[in-house]
């Protein structure tokens, strides 16, 4: 693990992932204190462009600033990234686990049940799902987490497939220990490099489906987050490019210093990609 | 004497930075005449492949030739430009491999990848004429029916016929010298035999020169006409074979020697008593095919029956396939048997429920073949040993004090605890598989090819350690192999199979003076060396 570390910390675009997203959490952290009066406080004419005084980038189409906005808004998105990563990993291991352990009818039926989930339009089955639920900060993410495991429970299963015949996993059956500490101690450590690795590119895929959502007007109402900053300006476009070209951007560096980072896990815990 | 085919002068190969040591091969100098067969012959890690791949010029990427030359013919391979190796390659040296399956292409015919072969370097225009030169090199490997071998896919093949099949692609071009590294390794020992027969009928034949690689003094004292010896990149001894074998001056040889096991045996069996294990009638079949073919039933065990008694080794001794191994993890339950029943201190645990067989599972134990897989990679070796102990709930600190104990028995010290399997190499794994399943303090030690993959003075070192450990904790051990030559040397009694029934049985030594059936006097004459590698 330390050598994995080593290696992640050498290389220079996953470091960069790495410091632009501790920014990114930083500020979301922060916002509260920085910004006490709360993202949807008027505090000027509308539309007013960056630079404007006491607005670093200015207004929206309701004359909030824009700047409380993306520190407020970066709250959401890494909470409902974070959350429904989460969520899908648990069950996606669980599913996975079990299926690629045990094998037989009960792999057949739990890789239907996943094949199911895949075959459906994921965002269309997700909008069903979070209108049917009311939109709200849980359903986003409930909404996330059910159309997001089955990747997770594929590349589990996977791992488990051939994990489960090595020697040292029937050595521990001969040591006469049960199924439940086989696969919590012998065999999901040694499947955990590709779950952190599929992970933390989900947290990047899970913030774009919430910005998504947002946009769409399906998020949570009383919640301002990216999506929904540029969801309530896009009117304003085509006179006033700030309000959706900066959350826009806020999404995009975001998403893209998760892959970065998704990537230096992935060179750096695969032992065959090391050098 | 006259000029030779090859000589290699202080070659040095180096490894890239970081390696254990900086160079593989180091100031190597070799000569090859024609018509011979020069074995060079070393454990693993002693640059006598890598000094066989620099001739064909196949280093692996990050190693690199650093000083010395290969002469063929008067130019120096090692500054030969790659088109003129290429042109070399096949013609004038042809290689053959460990692993044949890895070595063939899957998705082409046998018949395409000989005749791309002869059609690369020989302007043959019609492919008919190229298949029939293949088909006669295919019965110039003693191959049956070679026609049809030719529309045959590498998969359709035993492990002997694709051997013979890369050794026919190697002298489609009449070669004058054949590089064969470590060709009989993956190969049972009676095919193993046949092959080595083949190598060298056809080496007088064809009077051309042969590099063999091999770690086996058994095969050496076969084929050699000459022998080096390596060791750490450096040629310890070279000479004629003669003289090596029957006279070897250096102490590293003599080592080597005196590691082959002879397959004489000299153990006496143990007085039978009640036995502790009996085995009757034990069958487990394997279904193929998916759910749209018919599913044909392969029998892997077939009506097998054995008794083990306290204090005894008992050896199962067979070729691939032979449902040796399907037989033991039958007996510890990895697999569930069909039909059968195994008595164990009066319970038949052939079908016990997971639950009541939990109890009694510590006390069958098992050692396993591969030395990499069998520790979990991400667990120290502290944590793999008292894995079992905690399992039955016993207390971590007594279990470790324990574990630092058996540690020592297997000869490692108890700071090994706190480090991770892959700074072990394979006989210490090995150590440390069997201090796991001692930890247990089992009755039945279960060693499933223990020493297989070690090389043979650290096999030799590894039987001893299970041989004493038998004796102190008064083990019955059910010993795997396929090796005639290590059952001869720790079983006190042997069971032959085939196919999953059992061939012969009974004392080791009465089995090796007067085997009963043709099958054991066949896998007896088919030991390399036999006869050949007088006592040291």
């Amino acid at each position: 693990m330390r050598d994995s570390l080593r290696v992640f910390l050498s290389r220079p675009i996953p470091l960069v992932g790495l410091v632009i997203f501790a920014v990114i959490v930083a500020l979301a952290l922060l916002a509260p204190l920085l910004f006490a009066r709360g993202p949807f406080t008027i505090v000027g004419m509308p539309l007013l462009p960056p630079g404007a005084p006491g607005l670093l980038v200015g207004s929206d189409v309701l004359g909030r600033d824009m700047a409380v906005g993306l520190a407020y808004g970066a709250r959401i998105s890494l909470l409902v990234g974070i959350t429904s990563t989460l969520c899908a990993v648990g069950i996606g291991v669980l599913l996975g686990a079990v299926a690629g352990y045990y094998g037989g009818w009960l792999d057949d039926l739990l890789m239907r049940v996943t094949e199911f989930f895949q075959i459906i339009p994921s965002f269309v089955l997700l909008m069903v799902l979070v209108a049917f639920m009311q939109p709200s900060l849980s359903s986003t993410v409930i909404g996330i987490a059910l159309i997001t495991w089955p990747q997770v429970a594929r590349v589990v299963r996977g791992e488990f497939l051939s994990l489960r015949g090595r020697e040292f996993v029937q050595a521990a059956r001969t040591l006469g220990m049960g199924d439940v500490r086989i696969i919590f101690t012998q065999v999901l450590p040694n499947a955990l490099p590709p779950i952190i690795v599929v992970g933390s590119m989900m947290v990047g895929s899970a913030i774009l489906t919430e910005s998504a959502l947002s946009f769409l007007g399906l998020g949570d109402p009383n919640l301002l987050s990216w999506g929904s900053m540029i969801g309530g300006s896009r009117s304003a476009m085509w006179v006033a490019w700030w309000t959706t070209v900066l959350p826009g951007l806020a999404i995009m560096i975001t998403v893209l210093a998760l892959n970065f980072i998704g990537d230096g896990l992935n060179d750096a815990l695969n032992p065959r990609r090391r050098r | 004497m006259a000029e030779p085919l090859i000589s290699i002068r202080d070659l040095t190969v180096a490894l890239p930075p970081g390696a254990d040591r900086a160079h593989a091969v180091d100031g190597v100098s070799l000569t090859i005449n024609p018509n011979e067969i020069l074995c060079i012959v070393g454990e693993s890690g002693s640059g006598k492949s890598l000094t066989g791949h620099a001739v064909m010029g196949l280093l692996p990427r990050g190693v690199t030739a650093s000083g010395g030359q290969i002469l063929f013919e008067g130019a120096d391979l090692l500054r030969l430009p790659l088109s003129g190796i290429r042109k070399l390659r096949g013609r004038d040296i042809a290689m053959i491999f460990q692993d044949p399956m890895a070595a063939l292409n899957p998705v082409v015919t046998i018949g395409r990848q000989i005749t791309e072969q002869i059609r690369a370097h020989r302007a043959i225009s019609e492919k008919k004429e190229a298949l029939d030169l293949a088909g006669g090199l295919l019965a110039e490997m003693g191959l049956a029916d070679p026609k049809s071998l030719l529309k045959c896919f590498p998969h359709q093949l035993s492990g002997g016929q694709r051997q013979r099949v890369m050794i026919a692609m190697a002298l489609s071009l009449s070669p004058r010298l054949l590089i064969a590294d470590e060709p009989t390794t993956a190969l049972d020992v009676t095919t193993q035999a046949q092959i080595l027969k083949l190598i060298k009928r056809i080496q007088t034949e064809r009077a051309m020169s042969v590099l063999f690689i091999t770690h086996d003094f058994g095969v050496v004292a076969d084929m050699a006409d000459r022998v080096a010896v390596m060791r750490h990149g450096r040629v310890v001894e070279e000479g004629a074979a003669t003289e090596v074998l029957g006279n070897p001056k250096h102490s590293y040889t003599r080592a080597l020697i005196a590691a082959v096991p002879r397959g004489v045996s000299t153990l006496q069996p143990v007085a039978q008593d009640k036995p502790l294990l009996s085995v009757t009638d034990m069958s487990k079949k394997f279904r193929r095919g998916g759910i749209f073919s018919s599913a044909a039933a392969v029998k892997a065990v077939d009506k097998v029956s054995l008794t083990l008694n306290r204090g005894e080794t008992l050896g199962i001794v067979g070729e691939s396939g032979s449902g040796k191994s399907t037989l033991a993890r039958c007996v510890i339950r990895l697999l569930d048997p069909d039909e059968g029943a195994v008595l164990f201190d009066g319970a038949d645990i052939a079908r016990m429920k997971p639950r009541a067989l939990r109890p009694l599972r510590r006390r069958i134990q098992m050692v396993f073949q591969d030395p990499f897989s069998s520790l979990n990679p991400r667990q120290t070796v502290g944590e793999i040993v008292i894995a079992g102990p905690r399992a039955y709930g016993e207390d971590i600190r007594e279990a470790r004090a324990r574990a630092a104990d058996i540690l020592r028995l297997v000869g490692l010290n108890s700071e090994t605890m706190n480090r991770f399997p892959h700074e072990f190499s394979g006989g210490q794994r090995q150590r440390i598989g069997l201090a796991r399943a001692l930890m247990l303090k089992p009755d039945i030690l279960i060693a499933d090819e223990p020493v297989s993959a070690l090389d043979v003075t650290v096999q030799a070192q590894v039987l001893k350690l299970l041989d004493d450990v038998r004796q102190q904790m008064n083990l019955a051990m059910l010993f795997i192999t396929h090796d005639m030559r290590v059952a001869a040397q720790v079983c006190h009694r042997v069971m032959v199979m085939r196919h999953g029934q059992v061939v012969e049985s009974g004392p080791t030594r009465s089995v090796f003076a007067a085997p009963s059936s043709d099958y054991t006097r066949a896998l007896l004459a088919a030991i390399p060396g036999r006869g050949r590698l007088a006592a040291v």
